[in-house]
């Protein structure tokens, strides 16, 4: 495995120093990583890189099946427009966590900010999903349009909110499993609560499984009956509010 | 009670003396305005129904139909006009925001019309392009502050990434699903032989048209549709698109009706499913996350391509632009409000955004003032009609202009305006395989070749005229122009005298 040091080196040569490494050695280990932006952008399938420290906005953007996995907290915009791959973080994620994401696997160990999954789309079998440990803020899967988000929800404490308001809003695709109960006046109109059925069961049992083994956690206790599954009431929300004109 | 207001806007006139009963015009017809009794073996037909398309005028054999305005009217009245009449017809029976198709119609002034070009007389003859050579090529992109070179003459400066058209003019983004595959074909193979460029719009780009990427400017909206590593390797610039001339300020839907398993494919989305553009990237709030998508771009590609951002004209349009020259951008595209498109709000589309020429002149002089328009080239979109749009608009400071409802109307677009529908019964604005095929891209990339050809030889012959023997030269050459018709404060945002002075 090649190791980067990347303290005080700027995101450009950063990157480009990746590109180059890779050319000889997929494992890439970065360490004292401040800030710098756009890492991933883009790489392919078998590049697999750790990264040590606090990657800059835009993680992953674009990323087409590479491996990340961080020992840090990421910033905003991780997994930007991803379309295969997947990323494990070991703490914390800003805003807009997986935007217009197309496919691959995004796990995130705490909690995440606003606007994440926003615009997540699928096609096909590519699927996008986004794991979260701990809770997320206001509008969590704005405009979903494919792909899985699941919420864990563990460890909070009494007095904090699972989700932010205007969860769902807009969404025409995909699925949010959150754990626990969520009032309803925190999701938009175009979302509703569905029952869980078995490839529901199925489909987290297995993505709590690897979340235990990514981030070496028992979550024996966690109950899959306690959890809700929401999704769009319409794939066409729209289609009813335009009258043609001519 | 279930009471439709609304009356023919169009009467279909039959001669019967002329027809031959061909039913060309029933088979035609994809709003079904024709139809044949075989018993009584009469022709029907439903004037409510029909868009004024010229379909069936213009296929019939014999030249038996016409198509007029409906001779009902309503009272006369300056002020509630049959337009918005029947506009409110429309809401109270359906309850819906209005959509409508193509650009603003309406009579706000075309500062284009009131703009004239210099002629040399005697001094500083004119030129003629017929002997002379003369230079139309532009090249679109990021210009240094200045070029270095070694003893020996060569450039030592690394030049930012341009893109080279051969003449000053593109075909604007318009997407698949807007419009069909085939007018999409059509307008890249045209693209590829003039040298120029064609934009995707914001629907990905289908694998069949990867070969043309070099000809193929592919977009980045917010909703992200088929943008993927691939797709911004193919083409040969990237363009973000904020907004739209026609929509400013708001995102668009493309109906699940209009997404078949082709479309799906190109925009990877379930076939069916709506394809909404949300209002807003919900990665961009600010002139710096402008600036981050720009360098997401630039380092995916690797510094490679230069990286447009479109904006739509409006009223601080100059100081917008003078943030996305900052923001890192290498070309900003303005939309002007008459800017088509295949669907937008009425409201919007006609009472939002401002006319192409204020907002070129005056962005154009912010970023002069600010010493930044080298940093950035300028192209101009939005109802461009003619050669001399193009060539006004580069006197008024443009590198290049776009063309989009221009080249559909080469592609046989009658101007019906009702895209929405998806019944295009010239193939362009549908996805009914039976209508697209009506399109052949064949024809009609080489009648997009001949019309942006012949516009070419137009501005030669117009830069000839005026003495100049370089578009680079006309670029911002505002002398070149005379105002007529319009007011002080008019002529002093154009930065141009009036005729006569």
């Amino acid at each position: 495995m090649k190791r980067i040091k990347a303290l005080d080196i700027y995101y450009r040569e950063l990157n480009d120093s990746i590109d180059n490494e890779i050319k000889t050695d997929k494992n890439i280990m970065l360490t004292d990583v401040f800030g710098q932006r756009y890492i991933g952008r883009g790489l392919t399938q078998g590049v697999k890189i750790k990264i040590q420290g606090t990657p800059g906005n835009d993680m992953a953007v674009y990323m087409d099946g590479a491996e990340i996995e961080v020992f840090g907290n990421v910033q905003d915009g991780v997994g930007n427009t991803m379309n295969s791959g997947r990323i494990i973080v070991h703490g914390r994620c800003g805003d807009t966590l997986g935007y217009a994401m197309r496919g691959g696997e995004i796990y995130i160990e705490g909690n995440v900010g606003y606007r994440v999954g926003i615009h997540m789309k699928e096609y096909k079998k590519m699927k996008p999903l986004i794991v979260v440990g701990g809770k997320a803020g206001d509008f969590l899967g704005e405009y979903m349009a494919g792909g899985a988000i699941i919420l864990l929800a563990l460890d909070l404490a009494k007095d904090e909110e699972i989700v932010g308001r205007f969860c769902g809003t807009g969404i025409h695709g995909g699925k949010i499993y959150i754990n626990g109960k969520v009032d309803k006046y925190k999701f938009g109109k175009e979302i509703e609560k569905v029952s869980l059925d078995e490839d529901d069961i199925v489909f987290l049992k297995r993505h709590i499984d690897l979340y235990s083994k990514f981030f070496k956690k028992d979550l024996s206790h966690l109950k899959i009956k306690s959890f809700s599954k929401y999704s769009a009431v319409n794939k066409n929300p729209y289609a009813n509010m335009y009258c043609s004109n001519y | 009670m279930n009471l439709n207001f609304n009356s023919p806007l169009f009467e279909v006139i039959r001669d019967e003396k002329k027809c031959v009963k061909c039913k060309v015009c029933v088979m035609e017809c994809s709003n079904k305005v024709h139809s044949y009794d075989e018993k009584k073996d009469v022709f029907k037909t439903d004037d409510i129904k029909c868009v004024n398309c010229h379909r069936c005028v213009v296929l019939c054999p014999t030249r038996a139909l016409i198509i007029k305005k409906y001779p009902l009217e309503f009272r006369e009245n300056k002020n509630w006009s049959e337009t918005t009449i029947k506009e409110i017809y429309k809401q109270s029976q359906t309850g819906g925001v209005l959509l409508s198709s193509m650009g603003n119609p309406n009579p706000f002034p075309i500062y284009w019309d009131k703009i004239l070009l210099n002629a040399s007389q005697v001094t500083n003859p004119s030129i003629d392009p017929l002997r002379e050579p003369m230079e139309t090529k532009v090249m679109i992109g990021r210009k240094p502050e200045k070029l270095e070179f070694d003893f020996n003459g060569k450039l030592i400066t690394k030049m930012p990434p341009q893109v080279s058209l051969t003449m000053p003019i593109m075909f604007a983004a318009m997407s698949y699903g807007a419009i069909s595959k085939n007018a999409h074909e059509s307008l890249a193979r045209a693209a590829e032989e003039l040298g120029i460029c064609c934009n995707t719009g914001e629907g990905g780009l289908n694998k069949d048209f990867y070969k043309y990427g070099k000809n193929t400017i592919v977009q980045v909206a917010s909703g992200r549709f088929g943008v993927h590593k691939e797709y911004l390797d193919v083409g040969v610039a990237i363009e973000i698109k904020i907004g739209q001339g026609a929509k400013p300020g708001i995102g668009g839907h493309l109906p699940g009706r209009k997404v078949g398993e082709d479309v799906s494919a190109t925009r990877m989305i379930p076939a069916g499913c709506d394809a909404i553009s949300p209002a807003p990237h919900h990665d961009i709030y600010s002139i710096e996350d402008l600036r981050q998508l720009i360098f997401s771009l630039k380092e995916v590609t690797h510094y490679e391509k230069p990286i447009f951002v479109k904006i739509a004209a409006v009223h601080n349009a100059a100081a917008i632009a003078s943030g996305v020259v900052r923001a890192g951008a290498d070309a900003i595209v303005v939309d002007g409000f008459r800017g088509g498109t295949g669907a937008a709000p009425t409201r919007v589309r006609d009472n939002v955004g401002i006319p192409i020429g204020l907002a070129l002149a005056s962005i154009d002089q912010k970023l002069r003032e600010e010493g930044i328009r080298n940093q950035i080239s300028l192209l101009v979109a939005g109802s461009i009609r003619n050669s001399a749009d193009v060539v006004k608009a580069i006197a008024l400071g443009a590198d290049a202009a776009c063309i989009g409802t221009a080249a559909l109307i080469a592609m046989g677009c009658h101007m019906c305006r009702t895209c929405t529908t998806g019944k295009c019964n010239w193939g362009i604005a549908t996805q009914e395989p039976d209508l697209e095929k009506r399109l052949d891209p064949d024809i009609m990339y080489k009648r997009l070749v001949n019309l942006v050809s012949a516009w070419n030889h137009e501005i030669q012959e117009m830069l000839g005229g005026m003495g100049i023997n370089a578009i680079d030269s006309l670029r911002g050459n505002r002398l070149m122009l005379r105002g007529i018709g319009l007011n002080e404060r008019e002529l002093e945002i154009l930065g141009i005298k009036y005729a006569g002075e």
